[in-house]
């Protein structure tokens, strides 16, 4: 018999680098019939920290990319994505998602990466402006990246959700690190696999498989992370307890809704505004 | 050389302060339900001014009933109409705009040459702009068919009354909400000037509420469950607990907090300027301004000419009188800032910085810091660190651009920066580096309606003026 299958080691993304979580501890993945699928690393504390470590290095990179550059990055994520579909697809399905719902939601994820691939030279004509100051001064306004945004996505639907979380946050220039539920794991691992293959630069998006509960508060105190996404926290605890840590260096926050946040909307909420007074003159 | 001035004194005749004062709720000015009262000074004699409303919770449940009540029939009105009245208080603001200066020069501390030439001309300026914005809410930029957010409860510091009431009731209301805004404790004579003037302009009732108090007054209003936006500017530390205390609620926030600003003076300079700058940014309005110069970041090479051109100047500047016409520099706002100020300059003393002060004479009565600098500044004094509102300004040295960016970023803050070169891309770049929402380029402390101002990082978040500022009292109604 040389046809048993290899299973695969679902590990973190830090870094652009797959390491385990250094508490050495994991997680494990059933079928919905009880079924065996996966140990999946359970973030710690503490690799939350070198996460932001890497976000703030990814950061630095991304934050000064060309926009054109940032844009034919992110499209490049909807190309390899496009080509691992099935493997998406069965993951969705082994996670509980119909195959319909699977096809429909992977097509929807990859066209949403290109949507935003769209956005990244386009957002400074959009948000910003020349303002009519009175006085010899041209001003001017420009959007910026906030920074880091710790993001804890919507489990459902599982794979859309997250790409629309990261997608928001990087193509503005911002780094980020998610905080993804076991129940939406094998997904999110293949995303950080294509996002390895994309030329997204390392540290950019970090990606944690952990108990949400457990790894957000630290996140969500982290004096490092300018930002946090939780509209994909259920419980409305944790939920008031991760705004209220937020509060501590004014963290820009998203909070959970119903309707959801897409769109322009979710690109703004980690963008800056700066505007500058430049003198006129002989 | 110091030319003696004769006392040049604004008349106060133009001002008629009441000895109380009531709060202003549904139009009229009614009695307190349920609050205490206390007293208003002015900082620079400790003359008591009148009486205030510290109001208490039942005041502001009234207030926020009315507001909402009124919310229903504005925000439906045409943008074109509700462009109108705020024309109308614009234009009322610019016809009795000495009034509104001398008062708030009286209730300050700030001289009137910048009350009645800076403050009061961009209050109009403010509403002025929104007016016309009323009715383009479609080209705010928050998506199609944009939405007013309903109740904006708005709390306003002490060092800008006037400007800081427009910057938020302006685009409150052109954009369809109604507000309940609380004036600073220590400066509530021109917000209660400014009902007046809702009233002449015959603005429905209940679309503007002013109520009077101190922290608790503010933290019933931001607490209260019936408004849907909290509108701040003031400390980061009462920032952080308005940011703590909306968690688990819809409100949308925006929070304009404080700076520790650097102002980058590069070898290139023309330093005759820049010593008007530096002056400009930290001593204008007794630097009880956020975004004020408070770190000199001067390029070594140039440090020991600039700091003698620096305190020749300051030589000539003027302390005393804020109704002189004459005053450069007037009257800390209240005693516990002036005490904040001795405390935070003590600690530059003690940590091993150099300590310069004006000679100058300051009057007996009243809360008066003179001009003061302090050199062989390290980047870990409390005094390069923590926001001191006050003319208190800190001297470091750089290099290299890139050591000036380094170190003018190395701080929880992000509202502003100067900049002084002669070289445009200079300018340009060193911008682009800076992590602060307001970059000025040989100038410093310009605003303007049509300017975005806001910061970054613990500075807060959102921005007031211009387009984007309007975005703050706007949500999409697109699903």
């Amino acid at each position: 018999m040389n046809d048993l299958s290899i299973m695969k080691t679902h590990k973190l993304f830090i870094n652009g680098a797959f390491p385990r979580s250094e508490s050495g501890r994991t997680l494990e993945l059933k079928s919905s019939k009880g079924q065996f699928i996966a140990n999946l690393a359970r973030a710690s504390k503490k690799d939350a920290r070198e996460a932001v470590l890497a976000a703030r290095s990814g950061f630095q990179k991304w934050s000064i990319a060309t926009a054109y550059n940032r844009g034919q990055v992110l499209y490049r994520v909807a190309e390899i994505m496009q080509g691992r579909k099935d493997q998406f697809i069965s993951e969705l399905v082994t996670q509980g998602a119909s195959k319909r719902d699977a096809e429909k939601e992977v097509q929807n994820s990859i066209d949403r990466w290109v949507w935003y691939a769209g956005w990244s030279d386009k957002l400074a004509m959009v948000n910003g402006s020349a303002n009519p100051v009175a006085g010899n001064f041209f001003n001017f306004s420009v959007p910026e990246p906030t920074g880091i945004v710790a993001i804890i996505p919507e489990s459902k639907p599982a794979l859309y959700s997250l790409v629309e979380a990261i997608a928001a946050a990087i193509v503005s220039g911002n780094s980020c690190v998610v905080l993804v539920a076991k129940n939406s794991a094998l997904a999110a691992i293949s995303l950080a696999e294509s996002l390895a293959t994309s030329d997204v630069p390392a540290g950019v998006v970090n990606i944690l498989t952990c108990d949400i509960a457990e790894v957000a508060p630290h996140l969500a105190a982290h004096s490092d992370v300018n930002a946090i996404d939780f509209m994909g926290v259920a419980n409305k605890e944790l939920a008031i307890s991760l705004e209220k840590a937020a509060a501590e260096n004014l963290k820009r926050v998203l909070r959970p809704t119903k309707t959801g946040t897409q769109g322009l909307n979710r690109i703004k909420a980690w963008l800056e505004i700066k505007t500058v007074w430049h003198p006129r003159g002989y | 050389m110091v030319f003696e001035y004769a006392p040049a004194p604004e008349s106060t005749s133009i001002v008629d302060i009441q000895t109380s004062y009531g709060l202003f709720i549904n139009g009229k000015f009614v009695k307190s339900k349920d609050g205490k009262r206390y007293k208003t000074i002015n900082p620079a004699t400790e003359e008591v001014l009148s009486e205030i409303v510290l109001a208490g919770k039942k005041d502001v449940d009234a207030a926020v009933k009315a507001a909402r009540s009124a919310y229903g029939k504005w925000s439906k009105l045409p943008g074109a109409t509700r462009g109108k009245y705020l024309y109308r208080i614009a234009r009322i603001l610019q016809e009795r705009s000495r009034e509104f200066a001398v008062l708030e020069s009286i209730n300050n501390g700030k001289p009137i040459r910048e009350s009645r030439d800076v403050d009061l001309p961009l209050v109009a300026a403010h509403f002025f702009h929104y007016a016309g914005w009323a009715d383009k809410l479609e080209y705010a930029g928050v998506g199609p068919n944009p939405q007013s957010l309903g109740v904006a409860g708005q709390i306003i510091p002490w060092n800008f009354p006037m400007l800081m009431l427009a910057w938020k009731i302006a685009p409150a209301l052109a954009a369809g909400n109604t507000v309940v805004l609380k004036p600073a404790e220590t400066t509530p004579l021109t917000a209660l000037l400014f009902a007046e003037v809702c009233q002449q302009a015959e603005l429905p009732p209940g679309v503007v509420n002013i109520i009077t108090g101190a922290g608790e007054t503010g933290s019933a209003l931001v607490n209260h469950p019936n408004i849907n936006k909290v509108a701040f500017t003031g400390s980061t530390e009462v920032g952080r607990l308005i940011a703590s205390s909306v968690a688990g609620t819809n409100k949308k926030v925006t929070l304009e907090l404080g700076g520790k600003a650097a102002n980058i003076v590069f070898d290139d300079a023309a330093i005759d300027q820049a010593v008007e700058g530096i002056i400009n940014g930290i001593f204008f309005n007794q630097g009880h301004v956020c975004c004020a110069g408070s770190r000199l970041l001067v390029q070594e090479s140039v440090k020991d000419e600039l700091l003698d051109l620096l305190y020749e100047r300051m030589q000539t500047l003027r302390v005393g009188d804020p109704l002189d016409k004459n005053t450069d520099v007037g009257a800390i706002n209240s005693a516990a800032q002036l005490a904040k100020i001795q405390e935070l300059a003590e600690s530059g003393d003690t940590e091993g910085a150099d300590r310069w002060t004006l000679k100058c004479e300051l009057p007996e009565k009243g809360f008066w810091f003179p001009p003061t600098v302090f050199t062989n500044v390290t980047q870990a004094h409390r005094i390069a660190r923590e926001e001191i509102f006050g003319p208190v300004l800190s001297v470091l040295t750089f290099r290299t651009p890139q050591e000036a960016i380094e170190k003018a970023n190395n701080t929880p803050f992000g509202l502003s920066a100067g900049i002084w070169t002669e070289k445009g891309s200079r300018i340009l770049e060193v911008a682009n580096n800076l992590r602060a929402g307001v970059v000025w380029a040989n100038t410093f402390n310009k605003f303007d309606a049509t300017s975005p101002f806001g910061g970054y990082k613990e500075s807060g978040y959102g921005r007031e003026g211009g387009r984007v500022g309007l975005e703050a009292y706007l949500k999409s109604g697109d699903k």
